[in-house]
């Protein structure tokens, strides 16, 4: 600020590279790892350099899969993990969007209960919730369906209350002006208050495709079949205890892989991904 | 807050709020409730039948060593990811404030890592750290010290925090750089002007100013290390050696599944039930304040 330049005004870079460096490093050892052999990573003596393998690899893991584990190629783990993520980001943001519509726009018997009722849900995360919820699913007959790994994550006080945020300061002239023009609420909704909602709906929807790309747990639950395996689970299942049983080359082109979809969306979204983290924290 | 004009509708707003509430009570409120009704049941050993036990399960979960040793590792856990995540992503936000070139590029940078899934982000972290290929694992050993994650509880432990505080980083980061730029400059500049030096700076102005975003991040990350990173433990160490990295959150899940002691299992998720109302309720009332500050 008003001290000289000095040695030391380099020094923020010299912190902020070694901090790219360290957290860069495991996801380029994962790189390097999914281009080499087998046998030069089993040695121990994988060089800090891309192998000559990359094509190889990532053809076999992709349309073949590991050949002792799992058996499953990854490319239709990533079909699963994009279903997954599309439905959970739009249908959170479909059903919110309303609720919320509803709850600020409407004057209705038991309003503050409805939106207490969903209010509550951000204290009961599928966590808690274990055995119960998958028991639910399972009565239901949703095992190993697309709609059993993603309508429970559907629900969402977060993107509810960030709607009603945003209503709240859509200014009250704009609902005059349409029921002077004599249009419905759902008129209203369509032409007026959705466009308004357009940053915000894609804000929400960079947080929850990650989210729903990244979901451990609910998948591990409900999938039995190696068929309807997202690409988390997958990969888990290649690490084997007996770790000479483990192919680290495909185990780490499928980490590459995984990694991939989420991350592109926060580099290429940046300005809604940060807008939407700040906003749904609030 | 409410708003002034609104519309008619008598069926029209139940109708829209239909899809949300169906889920939420059947996905949501239905298993929350069998929980609470399991921790008081116990099943025999083919789940036929069961009995009404009142607070058998509860009883039997705090006389036993095995649940206390599972708080103290989630607390350490905690504070130890908590500690070091938050104090990294201070200095690296800091460093990104100041007014130096190319602070944008070291911000693309640095929050990338928020979208690795928990369970990749341990498989990463396990592939260095694996004990007989594994590149740091090597250096680590060449350099005379026994490294081995599968058997030492210790090292295991630290393992999982390294990979869980490596994940939460670039979101610390990134609320860390907000609240900085939000600090009014003309503050500081005041402060050089008496003739503070940086890191006098620091700590009297920027520092204090910053507490709201620290406690909100404190929170935040005690949160994150209780339930997010089930995916990290899962994928690293399944919650060994000898249950050395078994948190409350995985007791529950392994429990219930490979123990299969339901009862137990439910009355573990009432108590964490319970714990998060705790630590969302911190929260709100924190978020409150914020608003009028």
């Amino acid at each position: 600020m008003v001290e000289r330049k000095t040695i030391f005004s380099y020094l923020p870079h010299l912190i902020l590279l070694i901090g790219i460096a360290v957290v860069a490093f495991p996801v380029y050892v994962a790189f390097v790892a999914s281009t080499w052999d087998p046998a030069t990573i089993s040695n121990g003596q994988m060089p800090l350099r891309p192998g000559p393998h990359f094509l190889e690899n990532y053809y076999q893991t992709i349309f073949v899969g590991t050949s002792r584990t799992t058996r499953e190629p990854v490319g239709g783990m990533m079909f699963n993990s994009l279903v997954m993520a599309l439905t959970i980001a739009i249908g959170k943001i479909a059903i919110s969007i309303i609720s919320a519509f509803a709850i600020v726009y409407f004057r209705f018997p038991f309003r503050m209960t409805a939106f207490w009722v969903i209010f509550v849900t951000l204290m009961l995360p599928v966590e808690v919730r274990i055995y119960p919820t998958y028991k639910i699913v399972s009565d239901l007959g949703l095992l190993d369906s697309y709609a059993g790994l993603t309508i429970p994550l559907i629900a969402s006080a977060t993107a509810t209350l960030l709607f009603r945020q945003f209503f709240m300061t859509v200014p009250d002239e704009l609902v005059e002006a349409s029921k002077i023009d004599g249009a419905g609420p759902m008129q209203f909704f369509r032409d007026t208050l959705l466009p308004l909602s357009i940053t915000s709906i894609a804000a929400l929807f960079v947080i929850q495709f990650i989210y729903g790309w990244n979901q451990y747990l609910w998948p591990l639950l409900i999938t039995t079949r190696d068929s309807m395996q997202t690409i988390v689970i997958g990969i888990k299942k290649m690490i084997v205890t007996q770790d000479a049983l483990t192919e680290w080359q495909i185990a780490m082109a499928t980490a590459v892989l995984a990694m991939l979809p989420p991350v592109l969306v926060v580099i290429l979204m940046q300005r809604l991904f940060v807008k939407g983290l700040v906003e749904t924290e609030k | 807050m409410e708003k002034r004009v609104v519309f008619d509708g008598k069926l029209l707003p139940y109708a829209l709020l239909l899809p949300q509430l169906i889920i939420t009570l059947v996905f949501f409120y239905w298993p929350a409730a069998q929980a609470v009704r399991q921790s008081f049941l116990i099943e025999d050993a083919f789940g036929t039948s069961s009995q009404f036990v009142w607070f058998e399960n509860y009883a039997h979960l705090f006389t036993n060593p095995d649940y206390y040793r599972s708080m103290l590792t989630t607390a350490v856990f905690s504070i130890l990811v908590t500690v070091f995540s938050l104090s990294l992503s201070l200095l690296l936000a800091v460093q990104a404030d100041k007014q130096i070139k190319a602070a944008g590029a070291y911000k693309t940078f640095l929050m990338w890592p928020y979208a690795v899934a928990p369970a990749v982000a341990g498989v990463l972290w396990l592939f260095m750290f694996q004990p007989s290929l594994g590149l740091v694992s090597q250096a680590i050993r060449s350099l005379g010290f026994d490294w081995n994650p599968t058997l030492n509880g210790n090292h295991a432990l630290s393992l999982v925090v390294m990979a869980a505080t490596w994940k939460q980083i670039s979101y610390n980061f990134l609320f860390f750089l907000a609240g900085l730029q939000s600090i009014p400059k003309s503050v500081i500049e005041a402060a050089a002007i008496d003739g503070a030096r940086p890191a006098r700076r620091f700590w009297t102005i920027i520092f204090p100013l910053l507490s709201p975003t620290t406690f909100f991040l404190l929170v935040v990350n005690i949160v994150y290390v209780f339930f997010d990173t089930f995916g990290i433990i899962d994928s690293v160490t399944g919650g060994g050696p000898a249950q050395a990295t078994t948190t409350l959150v995985y007791k529950v899940f392994s429990d219930g599944r490979l123990g299969g002691d339901l009862g137990g299992s439910a009355a573990q998720s009432v108590v964490l039930m319970i714990l998060v109302i705790g630590m969302t309720a911190i929260q709100f009332r924190y978020i409150e304040r914020k608003v009028q500050y």
